[in-house]
């Protein structure tokens, strides 16, 4: 029943997910730092970093993932020159753009979940460090995020999970994780509801216990109020 | 009663649903189709995407030579050219798209392979491409075993740059892009060493203005590409028809005048019009 | 709300903005100046390939018509999707354990799955088993695809629209002796539905995105699509790309836009309940809940 699965070793099912595992892993990393300094500039007393964290979250937001994905390869590599210190390795060149693009895209939806932890924060922390004579960064640093991320924990789940599924776009500059592989398999194997079945499955144990994890973090973490 | 306004309401959107997806498929249905003509209507499968064979021109209407060889073959079959409805045929769907009936002949850069005849019939062979590769005009690249260690283009769904990978080129890198276009544009910026398939259509790309004098061909002949005029499974009477109608393109001259027009500017040397049935392996 | 994290500037801090302003600045001008510096070195702002753009054809022969494609599949999946979310969200709140639990399992799978996974497998789906012609094809399977996951997110919109009304009314409903029926379709649904508005505009958004999925792996003429046929002509990759980025980003800025003040209304409206689902409370990467009990309850953001 699942003999189609041998005739695949370059990727093999199991190295397919295990790309989309990094992808994910890399992407969420970055999109995390990025994101963060954004949320960070958006609520910094400088105008033009605010200005500039807002038009780059607006900006993102509404352009599809698609389309920032295949730029990283038409724009970045093509015109750009961004070859990411892989120019003559192309398979890791273009998991390494398709990062670059997963965390430009996640980083804006990460930066929101930040923003809106940080005004989770009750006023009076923040009025209370400054009191103590902190300043911008130390408020920010000591006080302010460390509670915010434990209340956007939920949120940033949400955020890895959808990161997670969209790691798939990679396939549209030819990185060969899941969907990769599902689109071979399935334009030239006969059973088509097996492979489906396969790499939902696949997504549902990516997904799933993340989701479990995460939310049982989230409520632990929880800052009692 | 809010309930029934309630359900009145989704009852609505149901029907919106029922009614909307009704005039989606209406509305593609004739998607592309040229102006009014009288009479029936001939559905042709082309390339919307590659000029010189098979291309949408900024005026809406169609240009190459894929166009031109099935325009005459309509008329042959007695149809005028406002009776012939183009339809995009993506390589991966043609098969299919005979096989349904979704159009009645294809001519989109249609190459005869053994297992492609199992699938449908083709009548033809109208034109005789070859696998070749295109490089920048000042490219050392002549032989398919010189792509070692280099970066070749290659476009989702073909197989040509991984043919060559796997024939000439074992250490040769593949870049996949979404569409010929832009491994030209990869190509221009130096992100790729040479891009592969069959000769025609590379011509056709680099007789375009914006590239005019920047690209070659290598000149290989790397395969052969029977171009054939692909036509549903068991329709014989079709074929034969098809047939006739190429073999008096050719000698009324009307398809050399036809390759002059489409591939004259690319510099593009053509084989003789192949005889008809007679394929080059 | 935000300003409680600084001081009002003093002489001091307003120097050290105003050097942080133009320090910034510098960086992001040098920037724009490299991107600049580049395009031009690479002949990609040469007149030529950004004049079809000034010319109507461009428009209405390759762009428009992708447009209206990319419309027309998101507002089918949207008219279908929306009905059957909300048949979905409200099962899955059904007392009838029976019904419940397959509900949540449906909405689950289909959230857990990335959309282009459903899509590639529709196309498949429908190119083996069905009789929709090739050409309607990638419009159906994009369809199919995108309904099939926001019918699960719909469902959550609609049941956080639900739960987020005032326990009052579905008290005040039994009160007066109504059944489930009655009080869901008489006095919940109608209220979440206003509740609900800016949370499904803003879906609108996500699905018009995903669109462009089917444009690149299925072949779907939408814009991203067309985007490329109209390259094949003018030699124009990279214009043409940035191009088709300004439009989705002016469609989903105004989409987004009408949520926000669609939210904003709402919430100032005096005859609602006082609950509104926000545009942020649900999109693509914050789908509610995840196998569990956070996220979209009462209340919505975090």
């Amino acid at each position: 029943m699942f003999d189609f699965l041998s005739n695949y070793d370059d990727p093999s099912l199991l190295g397919a997910f295990w790309v989309t595992v990094q992808l994910t892993v890399f992407s969420a990393v970055g999109s995390l730092v990025w994101g963060t300094l954004l949320a960070a500039m958006r609520v910094s007393p400088v105008p033009l970093m605010r200005g500039f964290g807002t038009a780059y979250v607006n900006l993102v937001r509404n352009i599809p993932l698609t389309v920032i994905i295949v730029f990283t390869s038409l724009g970045l590599a093509d015109i750009f020159g961004v070859t990411m210190g892989a120019r003559d390795d192309f398979d890791l060149m273009y998991f390494r753009l398709a990062v670059l693009g997963l965390v430009a895209y996640t980083a804006a939806f990460v930066c929101e979940a930040i923003r809106s932890g940080i005004n989770t924060v009750p006023v009076g922390q923040a009025e209370a460090a400054r009191a103590l004579g902190l300043n911008f960064g130390q408020v920010l640093r000591l006080v302010v995020l460390p509670q915010a991320f434990r209340s956007v924990i939920g949120p940033l789940a949400n955020v890895l999970i959808a990161l997670t599924k969209n790691t798939t776009v990679a396939a549209t500059i030819g990185v060969a994780e899941a969907a990769f592989l599902m689109k071979g398999m399935i334009e030239n194997e006969a059973q088509t509801l097996l492979i489906g079945a396969v790499f939902a499955f696949g997504f549902v144990v990516l997904t799933l216990p993340t989701g479990l994890f995460l939310n049982w973090l989230s409520k632990r973490l929880a800052v009692k109020r | 009663m809010k309930l029934r306004k309630v359900t009145a309401a989704s009852a609505a959107v149901f029907a919106l649903a029922l009614t909307a997806t009704a005039c989606g498929g209406d509305d593609s249905g004739d998607g592309g189709s040229s102006s009014s003509g009288g009479g029936e209507k001939i559905k042709i499968g082309i390339k919307y995407d590659q000029p010189g064979l098979g291309l949408k021109t900024p005026d809406g209407s169609f240009s190459g030579f894929d166009v031109d060889v099935a325009t005459y073959v309509a008329k042959e079959l007695g149809y005028e050219p406002n009776q012939i409805e183009w339809v995009e045929t993506k390589s991966a769907d043609r098969e299919n798209a005979l096989s349904r009936g979704d159009v009645k002949l294809i001519a989109a850069t249609y190459s005869i392979t053994d297992e492609r005849k199992q699938k449908v019939d083709f009548a033809g062979p109208y034109l005789l491409a070859h696998q070749d590769l295109l490089v920048k005009s000042d490219s050392d690249i002549t032989e398919a075993t010189d792509l070692n260690d280099k970066k070749l283009c290659s476009v989702t769904g073909s197989t040509s740059a991984q043919n060559v990978k796997n024939d000439f080129a074992p250490k040769a890198q593949l870049s996949n892009r979404g569409g010929y276009s832009e491994c030209l544009s990869a190509l221009q910026n130096g992100q790729v060493d040479a891009l592969t398939t069959d000769d025609s259509i590379l011509a056709g790309y680099a007789a375009q203005d914006e590239y005019k004098g920047k690209f070659k061909l290598a000149g290989l002949k790397l395969s052969n590409e029977n171009y054939g005029i692909g036509v549903k499974k068991g329709d014989t009477a079709t074929v034969d028809k098809v047939n006739k109608a190429l073999e008096k393109m050719v000698s009324d001259g009307a398809w050399q005048k036809a390759v002059e027009e489409n591939f004259g500017p690319a510099n593009y040397k053509n084989e003789q019009a192949p005889k008809i049935g007679q394929i080059v392996k | 709300m935000t300003s409680v994290l600084y001081d009002t500037p003093g002489p001091k801090a307003k120097r050290r903005n105003l050097l942080l302003s133009v320090l910034f600045f510098a960086l992001l001008a040098l920037a724009l100046w490299w991107v600049w510096g580049v395009m031009d070195d690479k002949g990609q702002l040469e007149w030529s390939l950004w004049k079809p753009f000034t010319t109507s054809e461009a428009w209405t022969t390759y762009l428009l018509p992708g447009l209206a494609d990319t419309l027309k599949a998101a507002s089918l999946a949207m008219v279908i999707a929306l009905p059957l979310g909300a048949v979905l969200g409200i099962a899955r709140m059904s007392d009838h354990r029976w019904v419940r639990v397959p509900a949540g399992a449906v909405v689950e799978f289909f959230r857990a799955i990335p959309v282009l996974l459903l899509m590639l497998f529709a196309n498949e789906f429908f190119a083996r088993s069905t009789g929709v012609t090739s050409e309607d094809r990638p419009l159906y399977a994009v369809v199919t695809g995108l309904v099939l996951y926001n019918a699960s997110v719909l469902a959550e919109v609609v049941r956080a629209g639900i739960l987020s009304l005032p326990k009052g009314q579905s008290e005040a409903a039994q009160a007066i002796g109504l059944r489930k029926s009655q009080t869901m379709g008489s006095i919940l649904l109608p209220q979440a539905v206003t509740v609900m508005l800016p949370a499904i505009v803003s879906q609108l958004v996500v699905i018009v995105k995903d669109t462009a999925l089917g444009g690149v792996m299925l072949g779907f003429t939408e814009l991203l699509n067309s985007r490329a046929t109209l390259a094949a002509n003018y030699a124009n990759v990279i214009p043409s790309f940035i191009v088709v980025a300004v439009v989705f980003i002016v469609l989903n800025f105004l989409l987004t836009s009408f949520a926000s003040w669609l939210e904003g209304r709402l919430r100032r409206s005096k005859r609602s309940t006082g609950a509104v689902l926000g545009a942020d409370d649900v999109d693509d990467l914050n789908v509610g809940k995840v196998g569990g009990t956070y996220g979209t309850g009462a209340g919505g953001t975090v």
